[in-house]
C-alpha cells in the first residue's frame, strides 16, 4: 500500500465523512429541536445528502489512482473509481429523497431518529459500493442491513410494520451468516482479505487440483448478496417486507440497499474470480456466470409472474422489483463477454439500469405515500379515478411505471435496451431473448394499473389529493431525472458508465 | 500440535447445527441463538486460519474482532424487534406471526 498519505486518502471517503456529520449533527437537532419542529431535521439531511451527491461530479474531483498506481486507499479497504462514485451518487440521491418523502409521513416524519438511521442506512450503502476488502464489505453491509432492520419495524405499535422487521432481520442475519463463513473459507484458502490480492492466491499451485473448495465459498457468498438484491430463490421477505414497512422505507430500500449490493457483487465477482482463473481445467467464470443467468431467468420469469395476481400496489412493486433484479443480473451475467469493451459495457449497462431504477421506482413511491397517507389504502383498485382527483399524481405515476416496464420515452427504455444488448454481445442471446419477452409480460401489470387510474371510476372523484410544496419537488425531481435519462441524458449517463468501468478494469493483473 | 482440520471440523460442525437451528425452530428467540452459533463458528474459522496461516499479519484476529462487534449489535437490535413484535402478538412464533401472506 506504500505510505500512508492522509491527505490524498481523504477524498476517498469524502461522502462518508460528511454523512458521518450529517449524522451527528442530526442527533443534535433531534434532541434541541421541538416535537413539532423535527421535520426540519428531513431538509437539513436531505440537503446535506444532495450537496455530497453533487461533489463527486465537480470536475477535477474525479477519482485519480493512489501512491501505489492502483485505485486502493486506506489500507486496501476502499477502492475509489469512477464506478463507486455513479453508485454513491445513486445512493445519496435516493437517501435525500426519502428523506423529504418521509417529511409527511404520519408517525414518521416528525420522528428525528427517522432521518439519522436513514444516514447511517446511506453511510452503509455508500462504503459498501466503495469497498474492496472482505472486512469492509462485512462492516458495510451490516452498517446498511442493521439501519435497515430498524427502519422496517419503524412504526413499533403498527404490528405489520414490526412484522416485517422481524422477518427481515430472521432472513438477514442468516444470510449475512452464510455469507460470512463464505468469507472465512475465502480468507483460509488465501491467507489475504483484500478482494484485488484474493485472486492472485487463488491462481497459485496449491488450488490446482480442486476446485469445488472455492466454489463451495463462491456459493455462500452468492447468497448474502442474492438476499440482498432479492432475487430468486432468495427472495421470500421481499413481498413481506415492502408490503409491511412504512412506505418511504420501502422506497429506500427497493433502490439504496440493491444499487450498493449490485455495486460490491460485480466489484467482488470481477475481482475475485476474474476470467483468467483456471482450477484445475475448470474456468471458474463460467461457474458463476451460469449462476447469475439462471438467477436472472428465475427472478424475471417468477417476479413478473406473481406480480400479474397481485392486489395491493406496495406487493406489486415488490414482484416487480424482483422481476427488474432478475433483469440487473442478466447484466452481471453478460460480464463473461470476451473483450474488454464488451465486459465494460455490461457493467455500465448494469450501472445506467439502476441509475434509472433508483429514480423511477422513488418516484412510484412517492406517489403511493401521497395517495396512501391521503386515503388509507394501499390497494390497486382503489387508485380507480385517480386522473380525475389529481391528473398530475396520475401523469407522474404513469410516467413512473412506464420506464420501470421500459416504454420510451421514460428512462426504463434505454436502460432494458443497453441491458440486452450487453447480454447479445455477450454470446448470451437466449437470455436477452427471455428478457424481452419478460418485458412484455411486465408492460401487461403495469399498464393495468395505468388503465385502473385513467379509466375506472370511483365516488371519490371530487377529492383530489392534498400535495405539499415539498413534495412537488421531490416529485418534479424525479419526473425531470426519468424523462432526462430516457432522453438526452441516456448516451451521457452510458458513455459516463463505460468510463467508470474502465478504471474497475483498470490495473487489474490478469483480466485482458 | 493440533492439527488445523480438528478446528475447521468443529466449526462446520458448529455451523450446521447452528444452520439446522434455524431452519427448523420456530421460536424467534432460538433463530436468533442458531444465527449467533453460525457466527461464532465463523470464528473459529477466522481465528483457526490466522494462526495456522498468517500469524504474521493481523487481518485474520481484526476480522473477528468485527465479527463479534456486528454480532453484539445485531443481537441487540433484533431483540428489540422481536420484543415489539411480542408486546403486540403475545407471541414470538414464526408461524403466527403472519398478516401478510400471498
Amino acid at each position: 500500500m506504500g505510505e500512508f498519505d492522509l491527505l490524498s486518502s481523504l477524498p476517498a471517503i469524502a461522502p462518508e465523512i460528511g454523512l458521518t456529520i450529517l449524522i451527528f449533527v442530526a442527533v443534535l437537532l433531534d434532541s434541541f429541536l421541538h416535537e413539532s419542529q423535527r421535520k426540519g431535521i428531513a431538509y437539513v439531511a436531505a440537503l446535506g445528502m444532495a450537496a455530497l451527491a453533487i461533489v463527486p461530479i465537480i470536475p477535477g474531483w474525479a477519482p485519480e489512482p493512489g501512491p501505489t498506481g492502483d485505485y486502493l486507499f486506506w489500507g486496501g479497504m476502499i477502492r475509489h473509481d469512477a464506478l463507486a462514485q455513479i453508485f454513491r451518487i445513486m445512493v445519496l440521491a435516493s437517501g435525500a429523497l426519502t428523506c423529504l418523502m418521509a417529511v409527511d409521513a404520519k408517525r414518521v416524519g416528525n420522528k428525528g431518529e427517522f432521518y439519522t438511521i436513514v444516514l447511517v442506512a446511506t453511510l452503509g450503502a455508500s462504503l459498501l459500493s466503495a469497498s474492496a476488502d472482505l472486512i469492509m464489505v462485512f462492516v458495510a453491509l451490516e452498517t446498511l442491513s442493521i439501519a435497515l432492520y430498524c427502519l422496517a419495524a419503524f412504526k413499533r405499535n403498527d404490528s405489520k410494520s414490526t412484522e416485517s422487521g422481524m422477518k427481515y432481520f430472521l432472513f438477514g442475519a442468516f444470510s449475512s451468516a452464510i455469507m460470512l463463513y463464505g468469507f472465512s473459507l475465502l480468507y483460509g484458502f488465501t491467507g489475504q482479505t483484500n478482494l484485488y490480492a484474493l485472486a492472485q492466491f487463488m491462481g497459485t499451485e496449491a488450488f490446482a487440483n480442486n476446485a469445488v473448495p472455492v466454489l463451495a465459498a463462491m456459493v455462500m457468498v452468492i447468497v448474502g448478496f442474492g438476499f440482498k438484491i432479492s432475487a430468486v430463490p432468495f427472495h421470500f421477505w421481499t413481498p413481506d417486507v415492502y408490503e409491511g414497512a412504512p412506505t418511504p422505507v420501502t422506497a429506500f430500500l427497493s433502490v439504496a440497499s440493491k444499487a450498493a449490493s449490485f455495486a460490491v457483487m460485480m466489484r467482488f465477482f470481477i475481482a475475485v474470480f476474474p476470467n483468467d482463473l483456471v482450477i484445475g481445467d475448470y474456468v471458474i467464470q463460467n461457474f458463476w456466470v451460469q449462476f447469475m443467468a439462471a438467477a436472472a431467468v428465475i427472478s424475471m420469469t417468477l417476479g413478473n409472474v406473481i406480480a400479474l395476481s397481485q392486489k395491493n400496489i406496495k406487493r406489486l412493486l415488490a414482484y416487480s422489483s424482483i422481476a427488474q433484479a432478475g433483469y440487473v443480473l442478466m447484466g452481471v451475467a453478460a460480464l463473461q463477454a470476451t473483450t474488454p469493451l464488451g465486459a465494460e459495457r455490461a457493467v455500465a449497462s448494469v450501472g445506467f439500469y439502476l441509475f434509472m431504477y433508483t429514480f423511477s421506482n422513488l418516484l412510484a413511491f412517492a406517489v403511493i405515500i401521497l395517495f396512501s397517507e391521503a386515503t388509507g389504502s394501499e390497494t390497486i383498485a382503489d387508485l380507480a379515478g385517480l386522473n380525475r382527483r389529481s391528473p398530475w399524481l396520475a401523469l407522474t405515476l404513469t410516467i413512473a411505471l412506464l420506464s420501470l416496464a421500459g416504454v420510451p420515452p421514460a428512462a426504463g427504455f434505454f436502460g432494458k435496451f443497453y441491458l440486452f444488448t450487453a447480454a447479445v454481445e455477450a454470446d448470451l442471446v437466449w437470455l436477452a431473448m427471455i428478457g424481452v419477452l419478460n418485458a412484455i409480460v411486465g408492460l401487461y401489470y403495469y399498464l393495468v394499473v395505468i388503465k385502473v387510474m385513467y379509466v375506472d371510476r370511483s365516488e371519490d372523484e371530487d377529492k383530489p389529493i392534498p400535495t405539499s410544496q415539498t413534495y412537488r419537488w421531490v416529485l418534479g425531481v424525479a419526473t425531470l431525472a426519468v424523462i432526462i435519462l430516457g432522453t438526452v441524458g441516456a448516451q451521457v449517463i452510458f458513455e459516463w458508465a463505460v468510463q467508470g468501468a474502465g478504471t474497475l478494469f483498470a490495473l487489474l493483473p490478469g483480466v485482458f | 500440535m493440533v492439527p488445523l482440520w480438528m478446528f475447521l471440523l468443529v466449526a462446520a460442525a458448529l455451523f450446521c447445527i447452528g444452520t439446522f437451528a434455524v431452519l427448523s425452530r420456530r421460536n424467534a428467540i432460538a433463530i436468533l441463538m442458531g444465527v449467533e452459533l453460525m457466527l461464532n463458528a465463523v470464528n473459529i474459522n477466522l481465528v483457526a486460519f490466522w494462526r495456522y496461516g498468517t500469524p504474521e499479519t493481523m487481518m485474520g484476529q481484526a476480522f473477528t474482532a468485527f465479527v463479534m462487534v456486528v454480532a453484539a449489535a445485531e443481537a441487540a437490535v433484533g431483540l428489540a424487534i422481536i420484543i415489539a413484535v411480542y408486546r403486540s402478538r403475545k407471541s414470538v412464533v414464526v408461524e403466527e406471526v403472519d398478516l401478510m401472506r400471498g
